[in-house]
């Protein structure tokens, strides 16, 4: 680690850190990024581990997608996180990609932050812990230095009704838009992916259901607030649509209805 | 045939274990001492001036060899990209085209400058320095604007964007069946433009060999020997100094029987520099230069009557041909003859205009304009249907041409050879279980969900030639086949066919075909192909679903002569009559007495040794070409069964069944495998795929996989196969072709079945591809 972040300071804006390279190779071919460097932590082995810790599970960032989702601690412990590691690309990049690298990078379409943000998980990186309201800032932006590298995701212990679906139309496409559900401690976290340049939490859909909503009703919160971009996929109006469809069927579908 | 043992078998693809094993040679697996690498400066803008190129930091740049610009071809490459438009000749123009652009770029993607380096790595580096100054020019992107006189020119300088305008047939019978119309239901349907995305993408290594003046090139294409036809005329060489070599093709789906102007460029770069010199494609090159097919709308109107007989209709395509006119691009004006379908009609016009756009060129797309004649006219009759409240079984019924009415002349005066649709169909709906189908879907919509069924009931045209079809075409060059077939004198046999196969499979189904006709084990026949300095001298490469109903046929007569020479000498050998000799099951033996025999080994020997019948020559083999006397013409029917998610408009294909008829089957595995790919690419057209360019700026928006919605195995559901036999009678082999029959038919039964499923929403039509954010569009506007 301190070898790493050593060469990561030495080279500075210039220098990359490399994980599963799902994220960063693709850019390099578009020439998107040219980093001088590339720091390659995959020998790290100590950043590879999911650990219990009382309420919570440690999560080292290289923990790879298939080991996430095959894992029996996360499926007992967060099954949700289990289930979503699963839905993340095809085989080739759940083999190769990382938890770290996923919330590195701060992909408005990745799976991961939506978990995060809505759990109120922790980054923990060589120098600090940083909330994840705090820490997807923007689209491909986070309070992240240079030669600064994420170490752990901290995750509560969550292990009531819970779903994530995510719409795409083919089996290994990044969300057009996601929608999480997860009951903890009484009352439903929701999350949606892709409908902004960050992770979002739909507190409103909470509040409602916490008042005693219908998941229906509630689901029509799910776009308050919101004004995600257009893309070839999807205009603004369908992700909000889609936020509040797939938002009623994570709840309903986390409660064993459909 | 006499012996039918392997035709007709089930045998495992011969070039699957080296295909699926990584043990397969494509072009980035060749190589060739002191190799330079090519990489292509391409135009960011869709249409602009060039003023000026900077090389200088790119020629000072590690490991370069050269910068080369238009300037630097001049003497090496001579004439325009070939086109034959000849078949829409009234109106024409192509606009030159040399393989780099000079003084104006007319697509994003267009080439404006080559670099060569030692490593690859160090000519793309090279090639990110060189600076290219532009003037930018307005884009001609919209179809039907760029018709209008005062529309940009999508070259500057030109009259208008017009390549082609044709219309067939004289429009009287047509304007008369329209007079007897009860309905008149009108339609504009679009095609969208599709990128074809082979898993291999092109590449070209060519090393020109200064002192002997000999050209050798390596490439991955479906149509070598024209490849060295255009590529000879070209640089300056006589066709017997170039070679050109395509082994293995990771997929081509027409996208490769066209030059390209790397192909021109690379083997000049060769000769330029004295060095062999390799390009490969990247997959945003692919995307962006690899030409596109459809990309069309047609305007139709069909008249029928109450009952549901189809009278008359009238239709124009409007045809995307983009900057410049592909070297096939005018194919696809068969859409219009072949908008009649299945079915009988008194009068069909039809007008074909070609467009030039600022888009990267179009050409013959796996069916090219075949899945569009299937496409517009199973909607049109699934809309007069819809209109007339007739099931969409009845009226195909009602309008099929009929089995005892083939050899059918159609509207076009092309001659149908044989059929029967309501056999293949009545199976078809055997399998899909439609009654059941038609009661659940009732179910279905009293609880408010969108089910819907799709039938398609296709034919097409396949199988080019015939000489007197296509050699106006092609200026001068008909399309027919050729093959040769050695007998080695141990009596093994190697098969050359001028076709040529992108995964088609002909080395298996091929040599079934001639290890049957000699009665020779199978493992003792090998067929080659790809290599224009072996076997016949010219091939017709693959393309049209053609190989095995021409080239097979081709094979199978070189095949025949060889037998004939056998019986002379096996008739001298057993010291019996010509006449007297029967071939079976590998052996010649004389009539009436089969144990007085000769083995076809024997006699293979015996041709290479001496008392040889008077006259005779030495050797057993045999070079055969045929020119089909007419097109084939394969058939069937599909049906799609879709549920359209009500909230997200997102469509689940809930059954597929197909059931085709190509004629006799050589090889039913492979067959279904055609069916299986053809199938999944009709469904990736009706649901998933298509180009974006920006409409303003012409930018290319699907210029990635990320992007560019090719749809993966999750997204293709289980199929239900079945055939129906009915035999060509064009060629001796009965056969027709598959390879393309899946595409054709399957984009007109998925969308049928969407439209089938809106259908209580008021929804009549919808474009390609049926995505979910398209069809909630539609199904808000329609509940509204
Ligand atoms: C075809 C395809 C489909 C995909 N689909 C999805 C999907 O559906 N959902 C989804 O969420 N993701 C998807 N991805 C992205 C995939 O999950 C990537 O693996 C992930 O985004 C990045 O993780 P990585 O380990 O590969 O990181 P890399 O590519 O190695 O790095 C990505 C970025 O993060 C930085 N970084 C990596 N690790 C650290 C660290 N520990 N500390 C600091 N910085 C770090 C790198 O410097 C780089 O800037 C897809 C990728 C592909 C290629």
């Amino acid at each position: 680690m301190e070898e790493a972040s050593k060469q990561l300071g030495k080279f500075g804006e210039d220098a990359k850190v490399l994980a599963g390279g799902h994220s960063l190779i693709p850019l390099m071919r578009l020439r998107l990024a040219q980093p001088t460097a590339l720091v390659d932590i995959n020998g790290i082995k100590e950043l590879d581990h999911i650990k219990e810790d009382g309420s919570k599970l440690r999560i080292g960032a290289l923990t790879r997608h298939v080991t996430l989702q095959n894992s029996n601690v996360v499926k007992d412990k967060l099954p949700l996180l289990a289930e979503v590691a699963g839905e993340v690309g095809d085989n080739q990049v759940r083999n190769m990609g990382t938890i770290g690298g996923v919330v590195a990078h701060a992909d408005a379409a990745g799976d991961y932050p939506t978990i995060a943000l809505m759990l109120d998980a922790e980054i923990v990186t060589n120098r600090r812990t940083i909330a994840a309201k705090d820490f997807f800032t923007d689209i491909f932006t986070t309070p992240l230095e240079a030669d600064e590298i994420v170490t752990e995701v901290v995750f509560p212990v969550a292990n009531g009704p819970h779903k994530y679906i995510k719409f795409r139309r083919r089996l290994f496409d990044w969300a057009i838009v996601g929608a999480a559900a997860q009951k903890m401690n009484g009352g439903w976290r929701i999350g949606l992916t892709n409908v902004g340049s960050t992770p979002v939490r739909a507190k409103a859909v909470e509040e409602a259901l916490q008042k005693g909503a219908k998941p229906e009703e509630a689901a029509q919160h799910a776009s308050d607030g919101l004004d995600p971009a257009g893309d070839l996929r999807a205009s603004p109006e369908y992700k909000k649509h889609l936020a509040r469809v797939l938002t009623k069927r994570a709840i309903n579908q986390a409660e064993g209805r459909q | 045939m006499a012996v039918t043992q392997l035709v007709g078998a089930k045998i495992h693809r011969r070039e699957d274990p080296r295909l699926i094993t990584g043990h397969g040679h494509y072009i980035d697996d060749f190589t060739r001492q002191g190799a330079a690498y090519a990489a292509f400066v391409r135009s960011p803008f869709a249409h602009a001036r060039i003023k000026r190129i900077d090389i200088t930091d790119a020629s000072k740049a590690p490991g370069v060899v050269g910068v080369f610009t238009a300037r630097d071809f001049k003497g090496q490459l001579a004439g325009t990209h070939p086109a034959a438009p000849a078949f829409v000749a009234e109106k024409k123009y192509i606009p030159e085209r040399f393989p780099i652009a000079e003084k104006e770029v007319c697509y994003q993607g267009e080439i404006v400058a080559a670099v060569l380096a030692d490593s690859k790595a160090q000519a793309a580096d090279a090639a990110n320095l060189i600076q290219v100054e532009y003037d930018e020019l307005p884009a001609v992107m919209d179809l039907e604007k760029a018709l209008d006189a005062k529309s940009p020119k999508a070259h500057e300088g030109a009259a208008d964007n017009i390549s082609w305008d044709l219309t067939y047939t004289g429009p009287e019978v047509t304007e008369a069946a329209f007079k007897e119309a009860d309905v008149v239901v009108k339609e504009r349907i679009l095609q969208n433009r599709l990128a074809p995305v082979p898993m291999e993408p092109r590449g070209v290594l060519a090393e020109y060999e200064t002192y002997d003046k000999k050209l050798t090139i390596w490439m991955s294409s479906q149509n070598p020997h024209f490849i060295r036809l255009f590529v000879s005329g070209s640089m300056g060489l006589k066709e017997s100094q170039v070679r050109v070599i395509s082994p293995d093709v990771g997929g081509g789906f027409g996208s490769k029987i066209s030059p390209y102007p790397e192909d021109y460029l690379v083997p000049a770069l060769s000769r330029l520099s004295e060095r062999p010199v390799k390009w490969i494609e990247t997959r945003t090159e692919s995307m962006q230069n690899a030409t596109h097919g459809r990309g069309q709308f047609y305007d139709v109107e069909v008249a029928a009557k109450k009952d549901g007989t189809l009278l008359g209709m009238r239709m124009t395509q409007y045809l995307d041909v983009g900057a410049y006119c592909g070297t096939f691009s005018a194919f696809q004006a068969c859409a219009c003859l072949m908008a009649g379908g299945a079915y009988k009609w008194k009068g069909i016009s039809a007008r074909t205009i070609g467009i030039l756009t600022n888009r990267v060129p179009t050409d013959p797309y796996r069916g090219a304009g075949r899945p569009e004649a299937t496409h517009l006219v199973e909607r049109m009759v699934d809309l007069v249907a819809g209109q007339l409240k007739l099931d969409p079984v009845a009226i195909r019924r009602k309008n099929f041409i009929q089995p005892k009415e083939f050899p059918y002349t159609q509207n076009f005066g092309l001659v149908v050879d044989s059929g029967d649709y309501e056999k293949s169909l009545d199976r078809a709906l055997e399998l899909a279980g439609y009654d059941e189908l038609r009661k659940k879907q009732a179910d279905l919509r009293k609880q408010g969900r969108y089910f819907g069924i799709g039938l398609s009931t296709w034919i097409e045209l396949c199988g080019f030639g015939p000489s007197a079809a296509t050699a106006p075409a092609t200026g001068g060059i008909a399309l027919v086949e050729s093959a040769q077939v050695r007998v080695t004198p141990t009596g093994s046999v190697i098969v050359y066919t001028g076709t040529h196969a992108h995964g088609q499979g002909h080395e298996t189904t091929f040599s079934q075909i001639v290890a049957d006709q000699l009665g020779v084990p199978y493992e003792s026949v090998e067929l080659r192909h790809g290599d224009t300095a072996e076997g016949t001298s010219f091939g017709y490469g693959t393309y049209g679903s053609r190989s095995l109903a021409v080239g097979g046929v081709a094979v199978s007569k070189a095949v025949g002569k060889v037998i004939d020479k056998g019986k002379k000498l096996a008739a001298h050998m057993l010291e019996a009559a010509e006449e007297d000799i029967v071939f079976e099951r590998g052996s010649f033996h004389v009539k009436g007495s089969p144990d007085k025999s000769k083995a076809f080994g024997e006699v293979a020997f015996a041709s290479y040794g001496m008392n040889l019948p008077e006259g005779m020559e030495q050797g057993l083999e045999a070079v055969a070409y045929f020119d089909p006397p007419n097109l084939v013409w394969p058939f069937g029917a599909h049906v799609a069964v879709v549920e359209i998610d009500a909230e997200t408009g997102h469509v689940q294909l809930e059954k597929y069944v197909a059931v085709d008829d190509c004629g006799n089957i050589i090889n039913p595995m492979i067959v279904d495998g055609q069916i299986h790919g053809g199938v999944a690419q009709a469904i990736a057209q009706a649901l998933y795929e298509e180009v974006v360019y920006d409409e303003e700026t012409g930018q290319l928006k699907t210029g990635t996989l990320l992007d560019y919605s090719i749809p993966g195995i999750g997204e293709i559901p289980a199929m239900s196969l079945d055939h129906t036999v009915t035999p060509s009678p064009t060629n001796d082999l009965g056969v027709k072709g598959i390879g393309e029959a899946g595409t054709i038919a399957a984009s007109a039964a998925v969308i049928n079945a969407v439209c089938d499923a809106l259908s209580p929403l008021g929804i009549k039509h919808v474009d390609m591809p049926a995505s979910p954010d398209r069809l909630w569009n539609m199904m808000k506007g329609a509940r509204k």
